[in-house]
């Protein structure tokens, strides 16, 4: 069928089964939102930013398992979609980003509103393409989607001058693609399964340590059963949580910096870790040369090069974490004794009980911890949670009862301050009858806030939980620690009427300074179904613990005061 | 941290943006370039890519993961069983002896390839250390110009 490149490309969203574009038009996209004007396949969401556009596509990625898809026009258009691409390089998150280019005859010459789109997104992406010929943009868009969620997920740029949009050409959307070079997902091989199988047998103190790519693998009922089976304890990276599920009776918590003690400790002295779609970030391993210093290691990941890049692996498996795992779980069954960890599994308990994941509670001013908790116990798992980046993020991460994956949204490899409030947009996009919360802090909201206009027009009614120091926390926080309180431009007293702000957005504020009033406001903003921010003026200079200083051992922790040793003597 | 010298061989789609993308790869992951070369493979729409790097074990295992990772790679040659050819151009001035130049060159069996009014260019292509020693002999013949190709090479 004839078509002009714009109508190729809203025929390829849909064939791609595209619900809803995140985007902003522009000089060299408009022939696609001329397009876009002409169709009704998809709904389009015109953020305030282009930023914004690809945090909430990834949101929408996050939180459905789909491909996010985002639109921008060149240039400044998408220098400002660089930081939502690397967002979702950093976590593999699938991502089709569309960007106008300037006609092919201004490429090279400084056109206005040209970038080298292609140069800058090239570390930040998994692929990108410049369409030079309209004969090639079915085909090239096709492949982008199927590069973004295939294998290791990531976002790929397709980059399309102004010319080629305006052209016409023959559409036809191929059903597959050829693309001999691209390796997707390998087969896991089951030598390498048995041998791994022997060393769980082997093992006296074995740890199960889950990933991200646990939850882009959709593993988490596999893991479930693995851990049921086997009886290993288990813990989890801040892009995990919700695989195992809060209640889990063998769930230690979230290791790293501001792992719990249970879990850092079991990371230290376990004989076997299990890794399953896990990197070994450094903010999990602490100093590298005393990380887990007994352990071997089983490493199963889809990325060959994740394997023996930071920590030698005994055992590698290479390919998809579901899968590896239910072909552990038939090696192991019939072999493995549920007792044969009794030991190591008491010792694990004792130190949870020593120091469990806590706070000293206030009756005078709100701890941000309580807001996490109430959170939790009046919305469970309801709700889906975002979070922007900061002391917030990891109060959320240590103290919300997460039940299943893709509950928790948070940028954690890139750490990208402004992702929670779109990402949040997205999320309710991608499930408009949940409730979504974006539990953030008074340095990240203001990074796109923006956004309330959006979530105001569309009615995306999204809660914003401010949890409200007048700090940049978790800056300040290392400050505190390392600097000699030195507050080197950390201090927020000086901010904006939150309330009045969301108002001004067309949406709903609530000043909070008690308790009580939390849980109004809670209770009203549900009912409101308007964009709102719970404005919290919570205790100031509380601090995020456990905290393993940058580059000490994992086992060297800052814990809180009031640890429990009456509860550790047992 | 043990360095050692390694020729990776990298077969490629031959597209515009490829050599940018490996060679973005290698600077944006801190990996060090010693030489490159890049040509078509004939009768097909591929090239290869040959690069010679230093580093320790884990480090040229991580960059031929790396590379496998790009989509237009179609396939990364990296051990030590290779035949590799660098070649050099240098650039004499004729007052210098044309015979002893002749028999320098002749000895890396490279040979003098073009006089001119007032000097001579010898070639000599072999392997990369034995260049780097007919480099170093002939400076004695006060040269105005080294050009030096990078690393070819070939699995044994």
């Amino acid at each position: 069928m004839q078509m002009n490149g714009a109508q190729m490309v809203c025929e390829a969203l849909v064939a791609e089964g595209v619900k809803t574009v995140f985007g902003y038009p522009g000089g060299a996209i408009m022939n696609v939102y001329d397009a876009i004007y002409k169709q009704d396949g998809f709904e389009h969401i015109l953020n305030r930013h282009e930023q914004a556009s690809v945090h909430a596509a990834d949101g929408y990625a996050r939180a459905s398992g789909e491909v996010g898809v985002a639109m921008v026009t060149s240039g400044p258009g998408f220098t400002n979609a660089v930081t939502g691409l690397a967002t979702a390089y950093m976590d593999s998150i699938p991502l089709v980003v569309i960007s106008g280019q300037v006609p092919q005859i201004l490429l090279g010459t400084d056109g206005f509103q040209e970038i080298d789109a292609i140069g800058i997104s090239r570390p930040c992406t998994k692929h990108n393409y410049l369409v030079r010929d309209i004969a090639e943009l079915p085909r090239i868009l096709k492949e982008a989607f199927h590069i973004a969620r295939t294998g290791r997920p990531g976002p790929v740029l397709v980059d399309i001058p102004k010319d080629i949009t305006a052209e016409m050409g023959e559409f036809v959307y191929p059903e597959s693609v050829d693309l001999p070079s691209y390796m997707t997902t390998p087969k896991v091989e089951s030598s390498a399964i048995e041998s791994a199988v022997e060393a769980i047998l082997k093992a006296k103190k074995p740890l199960i340590y889950i990933g991200g790519g646990a939850v882009l693998s959709n593993a988490s009922e596999a893991i479930r059963a693995f851990v049921e089976l086997s009886q290993i304890p288990a813990v989890e990276t801040l892009m995990a949580l919700g695989v195992m599920g809060a209640e889990n009776p063998l769930r230690l918590g979230m290791l790293g910096m501001h792992g719990n003690y249970a879990s850092n400790m079991a990371m230290s002295e376990t004989d076997l870790i299990i890794s399953l779609g896990a990197r070994f970030d450094d903010r999990v391993t602490g100093k590298l040369s005393e990380f887990a210093q007994y352990a071997k290691v089983i490493h199963v990941d889809i990325d060959p090069a994740n394997i023996s890049k930071l920590v030698a692996v005994d055992y590698p498996i290479v390919g998809d974490v579901k899968e590896a795992v239910e072909m552990l779980v038939n090696g192991l069954r019939g072999k493995v004794q549920t007792k044969q960890y009794d030991d190591w599994r008491e010792i694990l308990a004792r130190y949870d009980a020593l120091y469990p994941q806590s706070f000293e509670d206030s009756d005078e001013i709100i701890k941000p911890q309580w807001v996490i908790e109430r959170l939790g116990e009046t919305l469970g798992e309801e709700a889906i949670v975002t979070s922007d980046v900061g002391q917030h993020q990891m109060w959320a991460a240590q103290h919300y009862p997460f039940d299943r994956p893709r509950q928790w949204i948070n940028s954690g490899g890139l750490g990208t301050m402004g992702f929670g409030l779109p990402a949040a947009l997205g999320a309710k996009k991608a499930f408009p009858n949940k409730t979504v919360i974006n539990v953030t802090g008074d340095g990240s909201i203001l990074m796109n806030v923006q956004e309330l206009v959006t979530a105001s027009e569309y009615k995306i009614p999204v809660i914003n939980v401010i949890l409200n120091n007048h700090f940049l926390g978790m800056v300040r926080q290392w400050q505190t620690f390392f600097y000699e309180e030195r507050y080197s431009e950390t201090d927020l007293t000086f901010q904006p009427n939150f309330k009045a702000l969301a108002e001004a957005c067309h949406g709903i504020g609530y000043d909070v300074t008690t308790k009580e009033e939390f849980d109004m406001a809670l209770k009203d903003a549900i009912e409101q179904d308007k964009v709102a921010f719970i404005n919290i003026q919570v205790a100031r200079f509380e601090n995020v613990l456990p905290m393993v200083p940058a580059n000490a051992a994992l086992n060297n922790m800052m814990l809180p005061k009031i640890a429990n040793p009456a509860k550790g003597e047992k | 941290m043990n360095e050692v010298r390694r020729v990776i061989s990298i077969v490629v789609e031959n597209e515009s943006s490829v050599l940018s993308r490996v060679a973005g790869l290698f600077a944006g992951r801190g990996y060090n370039i010693e030489t490159l070369t890049v040509a078509p493979i004939p009768n097909s729409q591929r090239s290869r890519i040959s690069i010679a790097t230093k580093g320790d074990e884990r480090t040229i295992s991580q960059i031929t993961k790396q590379l496998n990772k790009l989509i237009p790679v179609y396939e990364v040659v990296e051990h030590n069983e290779m035949v590799e050819k660098e070649m050099v151009l240098v650039k004499f001035p004729l007052s210098e002896p044309l015979a002893d130049i002749e028999v320098l060159c002749e000895a890396y069996n490279g040979t003098i390839v073009n006089v001119g009014v007032d000097m001579c260019i010898g070639m000599v292509a072999d392997e990369p250390c034995r260049i780097k020693h007919f480099i170093e002999a002939s400076a004695r013949f006060n040269p105005i110009e080294i050009v030096r190709g990078g690393v070819v090479a070939i699995e044994r």
